[in-house]
């Protein structure tokens, strides 16, 4: 069994929305529903459960509910469970699940990422009690004395440095949050994020919050849920949905520091993924790429190799290339920018809709049969090649 | 009126760095026996791993390597905008401290800015900020 592949065999979602009246436990348990219907599995023949990173006690907002608490409440008999936030990045989840698959330990796992970071702003004294900016240790003591408190700062300060040192501008990079924006509104699960189409005007007069990085720059706060069920390549006749491979995966950092290091993991993650593949960057037919920032796309579009170090703002200068009809479509359901802070987890959904040909509304034309998932920004990045064969 | 700023919680560390300034010294740490410095701050060398380390002042310039003109108020009453940057030290290789650019406008700084760190002292603890060198 060992070396034995790795599938994503069911999607769920729960309602994604901003300040969501029911409880964070119970959007996980609609996302699960609709994942083990989508596959055509029961309960019973669930045996992990995988989650990123981990409920967060003090800070429930940012991750309300645990693997053990699914296990608990699903009745799940389980054989192998993790919720971690020392891993890569968010989709390390799935990675995660796909080792102890490939490792024979499970047959099929539930892989979730349950937000509730909307919904726990307006409830702080439940869901961020163990927030404190008052005193700092660990990695942010080199930060937020200085006010850099969000890593949208961090972030800008790469992002303006690559349009300093490679000449990429705010229209370019607007690009990403406008063709966020298009596709959301062909998502019905993004309808509570995204009203309307954001033009250019409107971007390059939005207000600032760090330079270059406006306010259509950053995703926004949400409730949501997302499941993928990973299955055994032996149990795929259990399920009745097109199994999507996970051909490859990779979690590569050099220096695990914000600012320590000269560019974002993804450069490391992203060539270390064609390592592991047969398969070329000229296969892949669409990219789902972590937009939590605009830039962050950026990076994986030039870490994976889909243009040079430094050409990212060209290559998707006016927004046709990465467009749902483009050469090469990017978030196509609207990313986080468009479809709401689901941190990582709806890169890989959305991936595995548009390679099983169910991405309603927003299917991409010709066929699509290999995509790339990422997630993360800075020391944070996690690649999956996903694969119909 | 700002905030006081977040204050770091002293530990074996990092106490040199943020105590340095009541000295005038901005400690990085730095290998006895390979001469490489290691930051954030720890207890081993992290290209040698020898234990034989020790806060070294280093001379407390630096370039700006990049920066940003942060709008957002991340805490109630913070004035904005401020100057975030990441600062390449001097004396340091391999060595980039994330800070804030004082005492000009935020217009006024630029990549590659020459700057030099001023201290400012909040209860005991020393925070390097960097002003642009005219």
């Amino acid at each position: 069994m060992p070396g034995m592949d790795a599938y994503i065999t069911g999607l769920g979602q729960s309602e994604v929305g901003v300040r969501l009246p029911r409880h964070p436990l119970l959007l996980t348990v609609d996302a699960v529903h609709e994942a083990l219907d989508d596959a055509g599995l029961t309960l019973s023949q669930i045996d992990g459960v995988f989650t990123y990173p981990g409920k967060m006690n003090g800070y429930t907002a940012f991750s309300p509910v645990s693997s053990d608490d699914l296990i608990e409440v699903l009745g799940i008999r389980s054989k192998w469970h993790l919720g971690a936030m020392e891993q890569p990045a968010q989709l390390s989840a799935i990675a995660a699940a796909a080792m102890a698959v490939k490792q024979g330990l499970v047959r099929h796992a539930i892989c979730f990422r349950t937000v509730y970071e909307a919904g726990g702003m307006a409830d702080p004294g439940t869901y961020m009690a163990g927030m404190k900016q008052d005193t700092v240790s660990g990695p942010s003591q080199w930060t937020s004395p200085f006010w850099a408190t969000s890593a949208a700062c961090w972030t800008a300060q790469y992002a303006a440095r690559h349009m300093h040192r490679y000449g990429m501008t705010r229209d370019q990079l607007g690009q990403i949050a406008i063709n966020g924006s298009k596709n959301a509104l062909r998502n019905p699960r993004a309808r509570a994020i995204t009203k309307e189409e954001l033009t250019l005007d409107k971007y390059m007069s939005a207000r600032m919050i760090s330079t270059p990085l406006c306010l259509y720059d950053c995703d926004r706060f949400t409730d949501a849920a997302t499941v993928v069920i990973v299955s055994a390549g032996d149990a795929l006749d259990e399920v009745k949905t097109t199994p999507v491979r996970i051909a490859a995966m990779s979690g590569s950092v050099d220096r695990y520091s914000w600012d320590q290091a000269e560019w974002f993991a993804a450069y490391e993650t992203g060539a270390d993924l064609w390592t592991r593949t047969d398969y070329t960057v000229k296969d892949v037919d669409t990219v789902q790429f972590y937009d939590g920032f605009a830039f962050l796309p950026i990076t994986w579009l030039e870490g994976l190799g889909f243009c040079e170090k430094g050409e990212g703002g060209k290559f998707i200068e006016g927004g046709t290339r990465i467009a749902l009809d483009g050469e090469l479509p990017m978030n196509t359901f609207g990313g986080q920018l468009g479809a709401g802070r689901l941190h990582g987890f709806g890169f890989a959904h959305e991936a595995v809709n548009q390679l099983r040909g169910t991405a309603t509304g927003r299917q991409i034309a010709g066929d699509p049969k290999v995509a790339v998932a990422t997630s993360g920004g800075g020391p944070m990045a996690a690649a999956l090649l996903l694969a119909r064969d | 009126m700002n905030p006081p700023r977040p204050r770091p919680k002293l530990d074996q560390e990092n106490t040199a760095f943020w105590t340095g300034g009541s000295e005038g010294r901005l400690n990085i740490v730095k290998c006895g026996d390979c001469g490489e410095f290691t930051h954030p701050p720890r207890l081993l060398c992290r290209h040698c791993q020898s234990e034989n380390i020790a806060p070294h002042a280093v001379p407390g310039t630096g370039v700006i390597d990049s920066f940003t003109v942060n709008h957002q108020p991340w805490a109630r009453d913070l004035e904005v905008p401020y100057v975030i940057a990441r600062v390449k030290l001097d004396g340091a290789p391999g060595v980039y401290l994330t800070t804030n650019i004082v005492n000009c406008p935020v217009d006024a700084v630029d990549f590659e800015d020459k700057v030099r760190v001023v201290f400012e002292e909040q209860d005991g603890i020393f925070y390097p900020l960097f002003e642009r060198i005219a």
